[in-house]
């Protein structure tokens, strides 16, 4: 029989462990189940396989998946294909952290809990706030998170939330709000792409019940948001800043910190973890001192141990599920922990310059890439605004019939937008990070060329 | 010993980098020229500065002030950590699967799909369900989405339901959901037994009961024996039943929550399907559902039509998303791996040890330590360690000593109606060696604590740091490094 | 007796104390000792704001421990005039002195005055008393 090698218990000792409490048999310790529900036949599965059965029949199916090591990815809107250097998955793969559980014993978990740590530390550096959790499960549910966040803090119960921000997370969004009575209601953009603000703030302004104004910047179209004094007048009206916020931005965009956001929050796959068909990724959420009891999930705090030494410890346990129960922040439990790690892994290594490299490639890769199929015949770039790694144009035909051709050409294309967006059929959105080389978008810009 | 084990942060220098990257081939374009003054961070990015040995060393260092499965025995009661087979790793990182964009398109990742759809009626037959979905990805997540489709279930029928029960066994995140949904919880106080009173439940369910979320085994390791009686009465009363699959690990391939007449199922892919727990996550959560609620599930869903696997979107009565993308994949890689590997015997098997391991412990240490609900349990069972309390060391303290011993202690103070609670489970993966040596370390304790509680209460000794103050840590909350001005 | 419990207050069953300031016509609350001690060390506690009026039987303060997390009901229906701002910085005054500096608010009782079923202090001795006994 397979799956042996992880069932230690030999005949004989399982015997000798039966009789040492008189049991005459394995069968005697579910007799407390109904016979009317016990399986009187065995569970019909594939059969099982060996490890090096199982190994083929995975690698059979992997085999079948166009992967990005064999194809050039120019996909994006919200899982994007960065460079991971090797030492991150050395470091993550160490046993002792993935094999252990939430580090509930502190005095056996400082590996972890000092890591979370330094990565909470990363993300308010990153976000120029004050405070972060210990992630949540994605950028989708960390901004639903923010939301009711920031609807718990200012006792109001409408939310804003602008057409650019990720129309799953808008999706998310709605899940997690209407079903306990919040009001999601959305905000246009204007022709240059960006979230028309004087429009939310009329609307913050009019209706007292506005707790948050939600942005994505870049949003998903890949216009950098400018809030300018947005935050001020908010404030004035009683109204929270959430925003949603592309981690590898920020060594060159102004923070949420700068722009006076009250929670940032956003996905950090892009720290170091792979694609994986959408997941495992992690979302980040930080905010300012203030809101330090409102936080959903995970946190870790530093103490000192019996002799002084500095420690770390899961701190301010009282909002979390397991002892507030139907009074917690939050439901979560388990978190995304081994991906916050991942990301502080990916960070450390980056370091300032690494991540201001990152950036400005992705910055510089996207602009030449823009420019060059902007003067392809009939690909207009569709809103004017400044951009950082993605851009929205318009296609000479059907969206997914250019992917086909694309991929022909070994080319993984861009998203089609008129699913999520109606009002702009026959547009697609490309992504460009520091992974691309001219020749690859020189290579796109040329099979472009040649469609149609 | 005595020095404190120094930060990232204070291991910076000047003009050390752990990265390597091309120069940027593009021509490039003055930076104003691409993004205006007011759009630039101005504050300075404050990360460490590192070679890549120095970034190797550090999280090194810190992997041995950790403990996993892999380090030792593990048994956090409900938790279910199990040995985390080495191969599952290998296959999540194949490029096939760890190379995949969520969103390059069916035909470009038919083996994904294929996988999720093999998982699907894996799943299904483990747990009689009818469809589930991958895209909750964690226990607590299912339980929002279980939820959410139970009251658009209700909505869809012209009721308004909004009121949960729940045992005073349960987790946490059960009645934290509750919340999270709009809804009221009602707390059902378990039977002198440790199990839902079918008469209490009788007395408390009326037209609104939304639900009844139940663990079964419970969170006692006990089995809800009375679980069809409670199933007539949830569903006669117009309620669905919601099964949290923490448990699970106790059953495979002895009854099924489908034939238990629950109606929707969260598992734990982390907990009974050994994906490692990562120090607290990733997780994977699935969902799975009767055939009454399948159209409810969050879009998409995996489908097949021919030979042609494809996500399905058109589902007008879904709930909506929950997440981005389809979920934790990877991690349902490595639990489809697990699955394949053991098979039906195996899994099987799994439980059968599982559950026979629990009894041993039980049984070895019934006397030493108060049990107060009785076996034979299940895959896991609870202690009460208020005889050691009245001498001076409880259950926290039990916990402590056991780090001596090189052994991660069991759950403590939940379930919180049972006093100074110790919660054990053992898993199938552990040999009779370790469950002695688990046994020893136990009883030493409880002798030591006769003798000498003060020992007990200062422990650990042995371990990276000595016992640390939780008390200080939440009166002056300190949660991220600062540069000392 | 372990836990003390002075004559001159009075105590509810929830072991919160009340006790009257005549010359100020306003009702002082805290939480009992043996409240503190089963909580054990306070990290963090929630204040009202003064000015606000609270019912009795309504929660007027939330106490964390580590692990735990209890509310305050108020005892008495009326006007908060003050509450002790130094337990924000210290909550650990409730665990030191929970008679004295560990105060919670001062509460003006409205008209007609409604209170909770107040105990002397004996009677809540005996309370605590019956509460330990059923633990053993």
């Amino acid at each position: 029989m397979n799956g042996q090698h992880y069932l230690p218990l030999t005949d004989p000792v399982l015997q000798e462990m039966l009789a040492s409490f008189g049991a005459a048999s394995i069968e005697d310790l579910f007799r407390d189940i109904p016979p009317a529900i016990q399986l009187t036949r065995e569970l019909d599965l594939p059969p099982s396989l060996s490890e090096p059965e199982a190994l083929a029949h995975l690698r059979h199916l992997a085999a079948k998946n166009m992967n990005l090591e064999d194809y050039t990815c120019f996909l994006g809107a919200g899982a994007y294909d960065h460079y991971i250097p090797s030492a991150v998955r050395h470091l993550t793969h160490r046993s002792e952290f993935y094999t252990a559980y939430t580090p509930y014993q502190a005095e056996i978990s400082q590996g972890i809990l000092q890591a979370i740590f330094e990565y909470q530390t990363l993300i308010c550096q990153l976000t120029g706030l004050d405070v972060a959790n210990a992630s949540l499960y994605d950028g989708a549910s960390a901004l639903a998170e923010g939301a009711v966040m920031a609807c718990g803090a200012t006792g109001k119960r409408k939310v804003l939330v602008s057409r650019g921000i990720n129309p799953q997370y808008r999706q998310v969004l709605k899940s997690y709000l209407e079903v306990r009575g919040l009001e999601v209601n959305e905000v246009l953009l204007t022709a240059g792409g960006q979230t028309n603000l004087d429009e939310a703030l009329r609307r913050s302004e009019q209706d007292p019940e506005t707790a948050a104004l939600l942005l994505q910047t870049p949003n998903f179209f890949g216009v950098i948001e400018e809030p300018g004094h947005l935050a001020d007048t908010l404030h004035e009206h009683g109204t929270l800043l959430v925003v949603s916020v592309d981690p590898i931005s920020l060594p060159l965009l102004k923070t949420p910190g700068e722009y006076g956001a009250d929670i940032a929050t956003g996905e950090g796959q892009a720290l170091g973890n792979p694609l994986s068909m959408g997941g495992p990724y992690l979302g980040f959420l930080a905010a300012r001192e203030n809101l330090l009891r409102r936080l959903p999930g995970r946190i870790v705090g530093e103490t000192r141990d019996a002799s002084g030494l500095r420690g770390y410890v899961l701190t301010l346990q009282t909002r979390e599920q397991h002892i507030r129960r139907e009074r917690a922040t939050s439901n979560i439990c388990s978190n995304q922990a081994l991906n916050a790690l991942t990301a502080a892994v990916y960070m450390a290594l980056m370091g300032p310059e690494g991540m201001k490299t990152v950036a400005g490639h992705c910055l510089q890769k996207a602009a030449y890439a823009r420019e060059q199929i902007c003067a392809l015949p009939g690909y207009e770039l569709i809103f004017p605004g400044v951009h950082f790694k993605e851009f929205a144009v318009t296609v000479t035909g059907s969206p997914g019939e250019m992917n086909e051709y694309l991929l022909q050409h070994g080319i993984i294309g861009p998203l089609d937008l008129e699913q999520a967006y109606p009002e702009l059929p026959r547009s697609a959105l490309f992504c460009v990070t520091e992974k691309r080389s001219k020749a690859e978008i020189d290579t796109l810009v040329r099979v472009l060329e040649g469609w149609k | 010993m005595n020095a404190a084990f120094p930060l990232i942060f204070e291991k910076d220098r000047p003009g050390r980098k752990g990265f390597s990257l091309p120069p940027c081939d593009v021509p490039l374009k003055p930076l104003e020229e691409l993004l205006p003054q007011e759009c630039l961070r101005k504050s300075r990015l404050d990360l460490p500065r590192l070679s890549e040995v120095d970034v190797v060393r550090h999280y090194t260092a810190l992997s041995r002030r950790n403990y996993g499965v892999d380090s030792g025995f593990y048994p956090l009661g409900s938790c279910t950590m199990k040995y985390n087979p080495k191969i599952n790793e290998d296959v999540a990182a194949l490029a096939g699967f760890a190379s995949i964009h969520p969103l390059q398109g069916d035909p470009t990742y038919q083996g994904a799909l294929e996988l999720l759809y093999n998982m699907e009626q894996c799943l299904k037959e483990i747990t009689g369900m009818e469809r589930y979905s991958f895209q909750t990805v964690a226990g607590a997540h299912g339980e929002l989405t279980g939820l959410l489709i139970i009251l658009a279930y209700h909505r869809s029928r012209g009721e308004k339901r909004n009121r949960v029960l729940i045992p005073d066994s349960a987790h946490g995140t059960n009645p934290a959901t509750v919340t999270m949904t709009g809804c009221e919880v009602l707390q059902l106080p378990s039977n002198d037994k440790g199990l839902v009173d079918t008469a209490t439940l009788k007395a408390h369910l009326d037209e609104k009961t939304a639900a009844l979320m139940l663990t079964n085994p419970n969170t006692l390791g006990l089995f809800e024996k009375d679980i069809l009686e409670i199933s007539r009465l949830v569903h006669e009363a117009g309620g669905l039943l919601y099964y949290d699959g923490a448990n699970l690990n106790a059953i495979m391939g002895h009854c099924r929550p489908g034939d238990m007449g629950f109606d929707v199922v969260h598992l734990n892919l982390h907990k009974t399907f050994s994906t490692p727990h990562g120090s607290g996550g990733p997780g994977s959560g699935p969902l799975g559902v009767t055939a009454r609620l399948e159209s409810f599930l969050p879009y998409p869903v995996t489908a097949k039509d021919g030979d042609r696997f494809f996500l399905d979107y058109q589902r007008p009565r879904s709930i909506g998303k929950v997440h981005s993308f389809f979920g934790n994949f990877g991690v349902v890689v490595k639990a489809y791996t697990y699955i394949r590997m053991m098979g039906a015997r195996g899994l099987k098997q799994a439980s059968d040890d599982a559950v026979l391991n629990a009894n041993y412990l039980l049984n070895c240490l019934k006397d030493i330590y108060h049990v107060p609900y009785r076996g034979p349990c299940k895959h896991e069972f609870v202690l009460s360690a208020k005889l050691q309390k009245k001498r001076g060391a409880g259950a926290g303290d039990i916990a402590k000593a056991l780090l001596d011993y090189g052994l991660h202690p069991p759950t403590v103070y939940f379930p919180l109606i049972v006093e100074e609670a110790l919660m054990i489970e053992p898993t199938e993966t552990e040999n009779k060696e370790t469950l002695d040596h688990f046994v020893e370390a136990l009883k030493e304790i409880a002798a030591e604590i006769e003798t000498d509680p003060v020992k007990i209460k200062g422990a650990p000794y042995s371990t990276p740091v000595r016992r640390l103050d939780e008390v200080l840590a939440a009166r002056k909350p300190v949660v991220r490094w600062k540069k000392e001005p | 007796m372990k836990w003390s419990i002075p004559e001159d207050r009075q105590y509810t069953d929830e072991h919160e104390w009340l006790q009257v300031d005549e010359k100020e016509d306003t009702r002082i609350v805290g939480i009992t000792d043996y409240a503190q001690d089963k909580l054990g060390d306070v990290v963090f506690i929630e204040l009202p704001a003064s000015g606000q009026t609270v019912s009795l039987g309504q929660s007027l303060a939330v106490v964390e421990s580590v692990k735990a997390v209890v509310d305050v009901y108020s005892p008495v229906t009326g006007e908060i005039l003050r509450v002790n701002q130094e337990l924000t910085e210290k909550p650990e005054l409730l665990n030191e002195d929970p008679y004295g500096k560990g105060w919670i608010a001062a509460i003006k009782a409205g008209d007609p005055i409604q209170t909770a079923k107040l105990l002397t202090a004996q009677g809540y001795a005996n309370l605590i008393t019956d509460l330990e006994k059923e633990e053993i």
